[in-house]
């Protein structure tokens, strides 16, 4: 089954099993998204792609696409909202840009400088979350943790190793590793996994790696994350571009 | 240690009793854990190991329910309700009592490992309280007196389960019977009335009768069930919602306790109505002490040839226990929470009465609306339908509880004023309703000829008095708190919402507020009610929002400054660096900006 | 009124904790600093050496609040700016300084100046002329009421230039994805 719908009075077309955020990218209309990753099923926790469907607020990566559907994807309130969720983020970690080695390349950062964002405006936690360093490979900075739960994803369905899980309600949400220790060195997590590649911000990242690209010419200083994302959504028969 | 020489031997057990499967794990984990709550790494390693699956995985469900731990949490493990009620009733100053007593900060275990106190969200026991829960087991009706001698039991090490019978006595108190609570129900009168009709009837009489869902949410139980109904497939559910975590509910503890027999009855005839052979009752964690009797009525049931796979109508029950967490009353939550998992609301489409638990077309209902099914079998469906409003019929029961001199159990017709209640209940002087719990309503007394119905009024039971001693800012902050620690964290919104809510009206409450606070809140109030997964990001502000627009004075009065305070005395900020420099001159202070 | 006789906007600057990088960017605005000069004239600020704030329009603050001389210096801006701009990563989220938060104060002076063995004599500098620092290092925000933000560490000289002549054409400042970078 396919057909189209109507996205910001435009209309988009789809086949069936597309969410309307699927669907939106692979036509070259951006929505903004953080914890969804075109080869894995939607997650719905970052509500950055909330959009409005039939008058109501919904999460777009989850709402299937069908052939009656108005959306509203890029309204004053819905882009208060995505402001409001990415200064929550930066509020509730402890995002030091300067320092990271994943600054531009880093969809957090991305998403903050494309929807506007010059400040977090809420109180900052200063959590006190720890950096486990323990794994030959690779290490962990939990401070930057958005809790997309990609890596837990693509560590079960991907590498088949579960190396990933989460621990903890409300605000003690975090991430934890699949060892009795806890740390990623008692693990038989590689730096070729699956979960390496996929988090989307500087909390997985590699060892030994860092700044090689200069400010000015990493990822998202040449384009901004809502022309980069189209690039990586599947066209309809096709391969995403990673 | 004792505590893990004894995991396996409960290991083993529990094994036995619920099978090694990764669903069960839940019930697995209340078997495994030591009498107060603790599940200490092997424990949760040999479990994780006999289930085949990976540790980190059985940590984070272990994790995410208030009443298991992780840490030790000492012999034994004291928690007081924290709800608003029970604080009105002092329950602060008995906590303290006890902490002194025990020699023990909150929240910490006690050098000797003896015990730990700490507080939960609230207990279901508002018309008994204040109430805590020691070891899992409810304690209501505190006062000094109780309070010394839980003390005296726990310094003797004397195990909960030989202590006084009459310090768990729960009292039901039904204030006002209707349609509902007068009707006699003969077990399998109600069941055998239904069979007279083909399953398609049952469901076209229920939808006939207007009956809507008791939980809160009110959806149209008839359209429930045909959904389910028409739903193909080898299995069927009916799972019974016993998880009554709004606070200031209580009326369904008072139907399991005093009604289970028709409770279970409700779920057969829906079975019968969708074709289901499977049921489960999910009993929230803090009803514990309702447990035994309701295995024991199951058993009844099946003895009288009225429950089991021999029976008539095909279909038994197993009863599960949550484990306090307040959004396992969430319908798809609580599916996950049946299936093992941490109690993570599910994304829908799909819904549960097409792909349930364990992926099967499931019914959810509420402990009242399986009873309410029963009467319309009864009474028939027009009888059921003559009582109520236009969108709303038949009666609703009401937990009511706080200011009033008459607490406990009300059943009225829908329609009925706000006012009507509170002259039932003896609460004169009141001077604002939270109806249907914090995520309900806060009206005030311009309000109270406002009527108890899903077109007005919505409630799942609660119904909670507040008079002129009352300072509503701190009842929200209360409400406030309380959706913080529910919160599952899953979505943003409402992971780092509700904790900056929290810590927006606590800085109002620090004197530390102004108007700055005031844009802050409406900022979140937005974000959370768009942005939210569940009901419960959707309604956490509700609290702040209604008392800001009805009791804006409280929060005004509270402002220190009109422009914008830091959220701590800068003073107190210095105080380490003056502690490590031994100076205490004027330049090592700092005062207000003013 | 001509324009050489309109008065000029004050504007005045100050760094905090802060590492003057900003400052330095600010003047990276190379040959833009004379027109600029037409229509401001600066106040308290590095640029000038005048010591104390009076009324001023613009009050532009790099660095965030890490001891209580930076608490005097913020209060003083925010009563003599009608509008204060929040420059740079370390005013708008504590920045550098603020990676000390999660470490106790006292751990830290404790570590430095008594079990450190590389200075000749211990001991936790205590002179009344030292101002003290604080528990935590804050952003700016979280002290006063701050009415912009020109996030960057720095911000570049473009980015600051866009948020500045907004000001002065009396538009609210808005910056393009472009000009918006953390780091």
């Amino acid at each position: 089954m396919s057909g189209t719908f109507l996205l910001d009075g435009v209309a988009v077309p789809f086949v069936a099993g597309q969410s309307v955020l699927q669907a939106a990218l692979a036509a070259g209309r951006y929505i903004p998204h953080l914890c969804y990753h075109p080869e894995f099923r939607p997650h719905g926790s970052c509500k950055l792609c909330t959009a409005t469907v039939q008058g109501r607020l919904v999460a777009s990566c989850t709402t299937p696409a069908t052939a009656d559907l108005v959306v509203q994807s890029n309204t004053d309130e819905l882009r208060e909202i995505r402001r409001t969720l990415v200064q929550m983020l930066f509020a509730e970690g402890n995002h030091f840009c300067p320092s990271c080695e994943k600054s531009g390349n880093c969809q957090l950062q991305a998403l903050g400088s494309d929807l506007g964002v010059t400040t977090a405006g809420f109180r900052h936690y200063f959590p006190d979350r720890p950096v486990d360093a323990s794994h030959p490979g690779a290490w962990i900075d939990f401070n930057r943790c958005v809790l997309c739960e990609l890596c837990v994803r693509a560590s079960a369905e991907v590498d088949g190793k579960n190396v990933f899980a989460i621990s903890g309600r409300g605000l003690t949400k975090h991430l934890i590793v699949n060892a009795p220790s806890g740390r990623l060195g008692d693990t038989d997590f590689e730096v070729t996994d699956k979960a390496m590649g996929v988090c989307p911000v500087g909390a997985i990242l590699p060892k030994r790696v860092g700044f090689a690209v200069p400010i000015g010419s990493r990822r998202f200083d040449l384009r901004p994350i809502s022309a980069q994302a189209l690039d990586d959504a599947p066209r309809p028969g096709g391969r995403p571009d990673v | 240690m004792q505590d893990t020489a004894d995991h396996e031997a409960r290991l083993s057990h529990a094994l036995g009793r619920w099978g090694a499967e990764g669903h069960r794990l839940l019930q697995l984990l209340h078997a495994v854990q030591t009498p107060s709550g603790y599940l200490a790494q092997d424990a949760l390693q040999d479990l994780a190991q006999r289930l085949d699956l990976p540790l980190a995985h059985v940590r984070g469900v272990a994790s995410f329910y208030s009443f298991l731990s992780t840490e030790p949490v000492g012999e034994f493990r004291v928690l007081f309700s924290d709800s608003i009620t029970d604080r009105m009733e002092g329950s602060a100053e008995l906590l303290d009592r006890m902490c002194r007593r025990l020699w023990v900060e909150p929240g910490r275990v006690s050098d000797d490992g003896l015990v730990s106190i700490g507080t939960t969200s609230c207990t279901g026991l508002c018309d008994q309280g204040p109430a805590l829960l020691v070891n899992g087991r409810a304690i209501p009706r505190l006062d000094a007196a109780r309070v010394d001698r839980i003390c005296e039991l726990i310094l003797g090490r004397e195990p909960v389960s030989r202590w006084p019978e009459q310090l768990f006595v729960i009292d039901d108190v039904i204030q006002r019977s209707d349609v509902l609570l007068r009707q006699q129900f003969p077990p399998g009168e109600a069941l055998a009335a239904a069979r007279r009709l083909a399953p398609a009837e049952v469901i076209a009489a229920v939808t006939r009768a207007g009956l809507r869902g008791r939980g809160g949410a009110g959806f149209p139980t008839g359209a429930k069930w045909a959904a389910c109904a028409a739903t193909a497939g080898p299995e069927r559910y009916i799972v019974c919602n016993a998880d009554e975590g709004e606070p200031g509910t209580f009326k369904d503890r008072v139907l399991l306790s005093r009604h289970a027999d028709l409770v279970i009855e409700g779920m057969t005839i829906a079975a019968y109505a969708v074709g289901a052979t499977r049921g489960l009752l999910y009993l929230r964690g803090e009803y514990l002490f309702l447990r035994d009797a309701i295995e024991a009525a199951l058993e009844r049931r099946r003895g009288a040839g009225l429950l089991g796979e021999w029976a008539p109508v095909p279909f038994d029950v197993e009863l599960h226990l949550g484990a306090g967490a307040y959004v396992c009353g969430e319908e798809s939550a609580l599916l996950e929470s049946l299936e093992g998992r941490r109690g993570i609301p599910r994304n829908r489409p799909p819904y549960p009465v097409t792909h349930g638990y364990r992926n099967r077309p499931t019914v959810v209902n509420n402990v009242e609306t399986l009873c309410a099914v029963a009467l319309i079998m009864l009474g028939g469906a027009a009888a059921y339908r003559s009582v109520g409003t236009q969108e709303s019929a038949g009666t609703k029961l009401l937990s009511v509880a706080g200011d009033c001199a008459r607490r406990g159990v009300y059943e009225f017709p829908f329609g009925v004023t706000v006012r009507q209640v509170l002259q039932a209940a003896g609460a004169g002087d009141a001077i604002a309703v939270q109806v249907g719990g914090p995520s309900g309503t806060c009206i005030s007394v311009d309000e109270f000829d406002r009527t108890v119905c899903f077109e007005d009024l919505a409630t799942g039971g609660a119904f909670t008095v507040f008079d002129r001693r009352r300072d509503m800012f701190e009842v929200a902050r209360n409400y406030t708190h309380f959706f913080a620690h529910e919160s599952c964290g899953f979505c943003t919104p409402c992971r780092v919402g509700t904790s900056m809510l929290a810590r927006v009206v606590d800085k109002i409450h620090d004197g530390h507020g102004s108007r700055h606070e005031l844009a802050e809140l409406d900022q979140l109030i937005a974000a959370l009610g768009k942005g939210a997964h569940c009901g419960l990001g959707h309604t956490a502000m509700n609290p702040v929002r209604d008392t800001l627009l009805r009791f804006a004075p409280a929060y005004e009065r509270r402002l220190a400054s009109t422009d914008f305070a830091p959220a701590f005395d800068l003073d107190a900020a210095l105080a380490p660096a003056r502690r490590m420099t031994g100076r205490d001159d004027p330049a090592a202070h700092l005062g207000d900006a003013s | 009124m001509s324009d050489a006789l309109r008065p000029k906007i004050r504007l005045a600057t100050t760094s905090l904790a802060g590492c003057f990088g900003c400052h330095m960017s600010f003047l990276d605005i190379d040959e833009r600093l004379f027109p600029l000069v037409e229509l401001v004239e600066f106040d308290r600020s590095p640029l000038t050496d005048i010591k104390h704030c009076g009324a001023c329009d613009i009050g532009l603050i790099e660095g965030g609040v890490c001891n209580a001389e930076n608490v005097h210096v913020l209060r003083e801006f925010r009563a003599n700016c009608k509008v204060l701009i929040a420059l740079g990563a370390c005013a708008i989220t504590g920045g550098l300084p603020a990676q000390r938060n999660h470490l106790d104060l006292g751990l830290c002076l404790q570590e430095v100046y008594l079990t450190e063995p590389s200075l000749a004599r211990g001991g936790i500098p205590n002179d009344p002329e030292l101002p003290l620092p604080l528990d935590k290092v804050y952003p700016l925000h979280e002290i006063v009421r701050i009415d912009y933000y020109i996030p960057g560490c720095p911000p570049s000289a473009d980015t600051i230039w866009k948020v500045l002549t907004d000001l002065l054409a009396g538009h609210t400042p808005h910056l393009s994805e472009r000009l918006i970078r953390y780091d």
